[in-house]
């Protein structure tokens, strides 16, 4: 701006990026995925405050401590955990390049997710067979919503899982596909953060309470 | 209040009849007849002039965001004169329903119009406004080629179009909500809203929504990752700032409206009691919720406008514009402290007296910020050179009408003058004083702007200067008598009156309504003039009002790819500091460009929300699942394309920028003449 | 707080232009109750404290627009001009006192006029006197009436209100269905009326005369026609009032309520001359019904953990417009239950804080009790034993 600036001699070259590379596809990706992370993290805030809010309103009917079956529910949460733990291996198995590796990997985190998803649809159904369905409290209907969205959550992951095992096999891990593995990779690790909350405030909270 | 007799639900058409057609209506059969004629002859002329190839292969594909913010505001145009029909219909039903008359509405007739007014102002006139500005302007302003994932701009806009169409679709299927715009339960629970009204505002909401928090993510990534070399965040022109904050905001925030809608539709759907009176639900925190996302919206709504008045007045004041970093502080302050003053909408909801002037302070406080601003602008015309165009005149009557508004909002934020204003006409012309005054004012400010950049010549003078004269003296008719019915005690959403002597204010606000639409036609003349007279009001320098910003580095239209070579920052106001320089473009030594490739997958997968929606609506569950299970497999078919981008060949880049030197040659030879 | 006759002079001052165009009747600058006035004064106060800004701000508009202008070429272009502190200062800082200024106005006015809270006056200059019982009248905003009880009295009316002058009021105010807001503009401010849940407003009217009520929260087909009006009467007119609704006869009992309140717009006056005891209490809690379990009782079981898995089906006692709406037929729960063993009998509006037997004041009307006492919201817990 001041005229007391010196600009050098060649002012096209100073105000214009004249050997430009193509900015390679994807650059940003990660960074509009993980926004899009911390908007679905938002979903599930408003979720947790709803459960926070409406959690005592039994409607003079059961309550948590009749419902919950916490060592099944730490089988459950074991189930999550382990995937994660998979899914890790096959990021590794992925930064060595080894393809069979990587898809043997996925293979077993996407059958911990369908034990984990299980599990839950194994809960569901206990409970509505006693009569604690969503429609009987507001504490239901904060309960089956929290954990049913972050179910239906795990549900999408393994059909994307699954979508990129095909796309893996077809193409290889090239880098559209390695970067997709990082993407699902956030978002494996996103739900097990928030099954992480939903352990602690749902169920260990609820039988404390 | 239609009575909660049990539907019986077809297996294929749900709950869906003949009846849902409102042939009972005189108004709506002859809006729908109106439409069908209007649509069909378009439908014809779109045929006749061969024009449906052009229309699919360079718009509505189109990854392009300068073509997708067009289109969006194409579609805010269309939804704004949906919404302003509303409007005036509620001020002739509300001008003549005095003296036992009814009026012309019934009530079930009435509830829905000044609902459908409401929601379609702001999410499908305002919003598609804003994202539409925002879209074709930033990736320009920041020296970028296109926003950071185009395939998803495109798809976000046609989802917003898709809720769009459901809204239009309630008019002539079934009915709209008959519960205000915000859907407050109980009244929108299944039980006292049982018919198809309350699903299909949630359903456009939501998919609209989508698209509005996807463009939001999309655009903060384009900021955060595509400016230019040189373009730190304290170089980044006013605009790109407003539209970063506006972006964070809708990205905080549309999840909040996300996760309250779907808590309603459980409840209308599964029978869940999150918000009933009974079981233990609790309304208050849907009203608590639907705010905590209705706040940010304002300021989504007008920050950019900010934005863009920052950029008319140091354009037109030929200056720079005065205190960039406390404009830039007081927007941060405004997007964080727009999430602690939600409960400023129900102070008389019953919290006790120290949370009320709590969230009344911090509402308070948000005035200083926005204060500030408005210093900034004067301070800014301050020992500049004013030139009076259409935008620097709309940002004027901006300063002066804004300021009112604003003093009305901090007035409704003394609690116990909220008690008494809470829910009046006062109110209504409050927050009209301030969307009017600010957003609308600042998008016409903005369209004037930046028109002979997206289209490469000049809107009318005159014609400009007829609607803003009719706007700025309709809209103080119209809305003066609201103010003064406010603190008179009348209260928003009435279809009839008993007092007599509130008569006449309805009536100079139904003129004021009028002068508005005359307004609104004058602006359409301007627009028709300017298109029709395109060749006298050309600009070729693509720098028609010696701007300050990269955007008016491009030619007018920009070619596709914006920028041959990417320029380099240095300052802000970076293409001031290239003119003042001295700079020239590059004329030689053009690469290929990688551009992103067009695709129809964002329409289809709209078209399928569409379906989708329309059949959760109408209880079509198998319509429903279908639809589910195409927009999985379409999404999915998506992924298996790796192909989505091509090269424009170094050649045609050559040729473009050749042809741009001739035009800016030939625009000096014809501004030397 | 400012005196409140210079706020009305300020208001008459600032407002005087329009107050002088025809048949404008300002009822919120000029409010015929105490707390109705003071909200008024406020927002004359507020008005003031911001023009203190606005007008400059307009001034300088206009004022730089002219001298600025293109054309005129006296005035100083700096075109490099952009910053300075000072400025920075003051246009930062002036906001910022003022809304310093609004916001003490504003802690204080906000606690002072608090709804919740009893009256401390009745008008300027003249306090309540410490054996003043405040006329307790509940609210019940219907679809689409309202219905005012007078407990003290043991009558009810719909779409009217009365009240003697000088006497403090305490509002109670639910809903039966939907939100709706109880406002009187001339008496004060309003406040929502939501199902299940008791929202309080404490006025006093000064001025005889009759003035418009209504809601102004919308809440359905028939909102419009939710109006009634609200008399304030000189005491003795309002024993007349009293005593020619006690002789118009009829009653509202539990039966009467629940024919009441099925949907109705425009309704004329009605008058009930005896009310059953507690029914208040009993719409507030949605137990008017017979059978239902009132909500009190529900949370009480809810704070003791809910009934348990015994409890799951039983949700017949507990519907009360999630399957149809208040007063609409059809809709009952698919699986219904018969009540369990639980005692719905409800219980005296507010027996957890009722004094001893030994009450010193003499109980009036419906047995209620002193109104100077401070009535804890709904959610205070029951005493274990009943």
């Amino acid at each position: 701006m001041q005229s007391s600036q010196q600009l050098p001699a060649d002012l096209t070259a100073h105000f214009y990026d004249l050997h430009e590379h193509d900015h390679p596809e994807g650059g940003s990706t990660l960074l509009g995925f993980w926004i899009y992370l911390m908007s679905d993290c938002l979903i599930f805030a408003i979720l947790f405050a709803t459960y926070a809010v409406l959690g005592g309103n039994l409607a003079a009917g059961p309550g948590p401590q009749d419902l919950f079956d916490l060592p099944l529910v730490a089988l459950n949460t074991a189930m999550l955990l382990f995937s994660s733990i998979t899914y890790g291996f096959a990021m590794l198995a992925m930064a060595r390049g080894e393809q069979r590796q990587t898809l043997l990997w996925l293979g077993v985190t996407g059958l911990f997710g369908l034990m984990f998803l299980g599990i839950e649809l194994y809960e569901f159904h206990h409970l509505i067979h006693l009569g604690a369905t969503p429609q009987r409290s507001a504490f239901l209907s904060a309960f089956f919503t929290l954990v049913g969205t972050h179910g239906l959550h795990v549900t999408f992951g393994i059909i994307w899982l699954v979508t990129l095992m095909v796309q893996i096999d077809r193409h290889g891990l090239k880098p559209a596909n390695q970067r997709r593995l990082m993407c699902l990779s956030l978002f494996w690790h996103f739900l097990d953060v928030i099954w992480i909350g939903v352990f602690t405030l749902v169920y260990l909270m609820g039988m404390l309470r | 209040m239609s009575a909660a007799a049990p539907v019986a639900i077809h297996p294929v058409f749900g709950r869906l009849s003949l009846d849902a057609l409102p042939l009972h209506e005189p108004i709506v059969v002859a809006t729908f007849v109106a439409v069908v004629i209007g649509g069909l002859t378009t439908l014809a002329l779109l045929t006749r002039y061969r024009l449906w190839g052009m229309l699919w292969n360079d718009w509505f594909t189109s990854v392009d965001h300068k073509k997708i913010g067009i289109m969006y505001m194409v579609l805010g145009l269309v939804m704004f004169l949906r919404g302003f029909a509303d409007a005036i219909m509620m001020r002739l039903q509300q001008a003549m329903a005095f003296n036992g008359s009814e009026g012309y509405l019934n009530a079930h007739h009435y509830d829905q119009i000044f609902t459908a007014h409401g929601v379609i102002m702001i999410f499908f006139v305002a919003m598609p406004f804003v994202t539409g500005l925002m879209n074709y302007i930033v990736p320009l302003q920041i020296g970028a080629r296109d926003v950071s994932f185009p395939f998803l701009n495109n798809f976000s806009f046609w989802m917003t179009t898709a809720g769009a169409v459901l809204v239009m679709a309630s008019l002539f299927v079934g009915e709209f909500a008959q519960t205000g715009w915000l859907a407050y339960p109980p009244l929108s629970g299944i039980a006292y809203s049982p018919a198809s009204g309350v699903d299909y505002y949630i359903w456009s909401l939501q998919i609209a929504g989508v698209g509005t928090t996807l463009s939001g993510i999309n655009l903060i990534v384009t900021i955060l990752k595509l400016r230019a070399p040189g373009m730190t965040l304290m170089k980044m022109p006013v605009f790109t700032w407003t539209s970063l904050c506006t972006n964070v905001l809708i990205v905080a925030s549309f999840p909040v409206l996300t996760a309250v809608l779907t808590l309603l539709t459980l409840d209308r759907y599964v029978g869940t009691n999150f918000f009933t009176n009974d079981f233990g639900g609790s309304p208050m925190m849907y009203v608590n919720l639907i705010w905590i996302w209705g706040h940010p919206e304002v300021y989504i709504l007008i920050l950019p406008l900010f934005g863009v008045f920052s950029e008319v007045t140091s354009t037109f004041s030929g200056k720079r514009l005065f205190g960039y970093t406390s404009m830039v502080y007081a927007t941060i302050v405004i997007t964080i402290l727009s999430y602690v003053v939600w409960l400023h909408h129900f102070f008389t909801m019953g919290s006790g007296a120290s949370v009320n002037s709590f969230f009344g302070i911090t509402t308070m406080v948000i005035s200083i910020p926005t204060g500030a601003k408005l210093f900034n602008w004067l301070f800014t015309m301050y020992r500049g050179r004013i030139r009076f165009e259409l935008p620097m005149m709309w940002t004027i009557a901006f300063m002066l009408t804004f300021v009112i508004g604003g003093m009305t909002g901090v007035l409704l934020a003394v609690p116990p003058a909220d008690f008494v204003l809470h829910n009046s006409l006062f109110l209504i012309a409050h927050f009209h004083n301030v969307i009017i005054g600010g957003v609308l004012f600042g998008l016409f400010a903005a369209i004037n702007f930046w028109w002979p950049k997206a289209f490469g010549f000049k809107l009318d003078v005159f014609w400009g200067k007829i609607s803003f004269w009719c706007w700025v003296v309709g809209f103080w008719l119209a809305f003066m008598p609201l103010y003064i019915l406010g603190l008179m005690g009348v209260t928003r959403r009435m279809r009839v009156f008993d007092d007599p002597s509130l008569q006449i204010w309805f009536v100079i606000a139904g003129i004021g309504a009028v002068v508005i639409a005359a307004g609104i036609g004058a602006m359409l003349v301007q627009f028709a003039v300017s298109i029709w007279r395109r060749d006298s009001l050309r600009d070729s320098s693509g720098d028609p009002w010696n701007g300050r910003t990269l955007e008016w580095a491009t030619s007018s239209p920009p070619p596709d790819y914006n920028f041959a070579f990417t320029p380099v920052v240095h300052s802000l106001d970076a293409w001031h500091e290239m003119k003042q320089a001295g700079v020239k473009r590059p004329e030689s030594g053009f690469r290929a460009i990688h551009m992103p490739r067009n695709t129809g997958t964002g329409v289809i997968l709209s078209a399928i929300c569409i379906v989708g929606g329309f059949a959760m609506i109408w209880y079509m569950w198998w319509l429903a699942a279908l639809s589910l299970l195409a927009v999985i497999a379409v999404s999915i078919a998506h992924t298996f394309n790796y192909h989505r981008d091509f090269h424009i060949a170094a050649d045609t880049v050559s040729e473009t920028e050749a042809a741009r030197t001739r035009q800016l040659a030939g625009a000096q030879a014809a501004g030397g003449a | 707080m400012p005196h409140p006759r210079h706020g009305r002079l300020f208001g008459i001052l600032s407002l005087a232009p329009l107050a002088l165009l025809p048949g404008c009747d300002m009822v919120v600058l000029d409010a015929a109750g105490d707390i109705a006035r003071q909200q008024g004064n406020l927002v004359i106060l507020s008005t003031l404290l911001m023009l203190i800004v606005i007008v400059p701000v307009m001034a300088m508009t206009i004022f730089f627009a002219w001298t600025y202008r293109a054309a005129n070429r006296e005035a100083r272009y700096d075109p490099e001009w952009n910053h300075s502190t000072h400025l920075e200062l003051a246009i930062w800082g002036a906001p910022l006192l003022i809304i310093i200024c609004l916001g003490a106005v504003t802690w204080v006015g906000t606690h002072l006029l608090d709804p919740y809270r009893p009256l401390a006056r009745v008008s300027p200059g003249q306090p309540v006197l410490p054996d003043t019982r405040p006329l307790e009248v509940q609210v019940v905003a219907l679809d689409w009436k309202w219905l005012f009880i007078y407990p003290e009295y043991g009558i009810a009316t719909v779409n009217e209100l009365a009240a003697p002058i000088d006497r403090p009021i305490r509002f109670r105010i639910s809903s039966s269905s939907v939100m709706n807001s109880f406002y009187v503009p001339a008496l004060a401010g309003q406040i929502y009326a939501m199902p299940g849940m008791e929202t309080k407003l404490h006025a006093v009217f000064n001025r005889p005369g009759s003035y418009r009520g209504f809601s102004a929260n919308y809440s359905g087909a028939g909102f419009s026609g939710m109006r009634f009006h609200a008399h304030g009467l000189s005491q003795a007119d309002f024993d007349r009032w009293i005593s020619d609704v006690r002789a118009g006869g009829g009653r509202l009992d539990r039966m009467a309520y629940l024919e009441l309140e099925r949907p109705s717009e425009n309704v004329p006056v009605i008058r009930f001359a005896q009310v059953e005891r507690d029914l208040f209490h009993a719409v507030l809690n949605l137990c008017v019904e017979p059978g239902k379990m009132c909500m009190h009782d529900m949370m009480s079981i809810d704070a003791r953990g809910g009934l348990g898995l015994a409890g799951a089906y039983n949700v017949g006692q507990l519907s009360y417009d999630k399957f149809a709406g208040r007063g609409s037929e059809g809709g009952r729960p698919a699986r219904m239950m018969v009540a369990a063993t639980c005692d719905t009998r409800p219980v005296a509006a507010d027996n957890f804080e009722l004094p001893t037997p030994v009450v010193l004041a003499p109980l009036l009307g419906a047995g209620l009790v002193n109104g100077s006492q401070t009535l804890l919201s709904r959610i205070t817990p029951l005493p274990a034993a009943r």
